[in-house]
């Protein structure tokens, strides 16, 4: 366990914001670029825990546990959203026969 | 330290391939390599209820609920939709705007302190449930009912409305 959390002993804060910004922006990116419902929830999936890393690494660098559990409050949350998610995309489907963002562009006015 | 560079290119290169790959499915397999790499991070930073968590509950439920509600829509088209160029073009700028705009501000900081863990009890079940228990003991139960209503929704949402079938 000694070897491990040594490894982190010499790691900048700055490279967990870096990473975080990195895989949060690859998901805003993924949102805008895909049309397919559910790669788009997986997006989102993927900003969700960006965050959750970089809550976790402040956690650590300011030697408070609230941090990690707001992570958990976080993964409880994401779990909910994604039931009630697909179960909607479930029913469009069934409506629509077709996951396309674009179909449902009737919601937009 | 040169494992975390090694885990967090691995981090990059697989969330990249997530949103890049054309079937769904590569995707969702993608991703679940992508929340691998995060338990190694969480394992990396000493927060082993954090790893486990993500473990069983990103890689285990939530994927295998992704994969079962592709696997229900039999999307076996000859293509699935595609975005015109020119869109995609905007995304990527508008996405690599934001994240020279927060790459900026965190250099504007200047130097960064380490990464220093302090106590090797934090990260730890025993640790982090008196916390939970004691401080957030009323998020905890409303995050019950969050997730009780959370279920009634969405079985609600999928069962098929028996009057206009």
């Amino acid at each position: 366990m000694e070897n491990i959390t040594n490894t982190i002993q010499t790691i900048p804060l700055n490279e967990y914001i870096l990473l975080s910004a990195i895989i949060f922006s690859i998901g805003v990116i993924g949102v805008l670029i895909r049309r397919n419902a559910i790669v788009i929830f997986m997006s989102v999936e993927l900003m969700l825990n960006s965050v959750n890393l970089l809550l976790t690494a402040f956690s650590i660098y300011h030697g408070d546990a609230s941090g990690q559990v707001f992570v958990f409050f976080i993964i409880a949350l994401a779990a909910a959203e994604v039931a009630v998610g697909l179960a909607i995309i479930v029913m469009v489907y069934r409506n629509t026969n077709s996951i396309d963002i674009n179909v449902l562009n009737r919601l937009k006015w | 330290m040169n494992t975390f560079y090694f885990i967090a290119f691995l981090s990059i290169f697989f969330s990249i391939l997530v949103i890049s790959a054309k079937n769904p499915v590569h995707s969702i397999l993608y991703l679940i390599l992508t929340f691998f790499t995060f338990t190694i991070h969480y394992i990396l930073l000493n927060a082993q209820f954090l790893a486990i968590v993500n473990f069983i509950v990103y890689m285990g439920a939530i994927l295998v609920l992704f994969l079962y509600t592709l696997m229900l829509m039999n999307l076996n088209k000859e293509s699935e939709p595609v975005k015109a160029n020119f869109i995609k073009i905007a995304a990527v700028i508008g996405g690599g705007c934001f994240l020279v705009t927060v790459v900026a501000s965190i250099k504007a900081l200047g130097a960064s302190p380490a990464v220093i863990l302090k106590d090797p009890n934090l990260g730890l079940v025993k640790n982090l449930g008196k916390v939970l228990f004691n401080e957030y003991l009323l998020p905890f139960e409303v995050s019950s009912i969050l997730l009780l209503s959370a279920m009634v929704g969405a079985i609600l949402l999928a069962t098929k409305d028996p009057k206009t079938v």
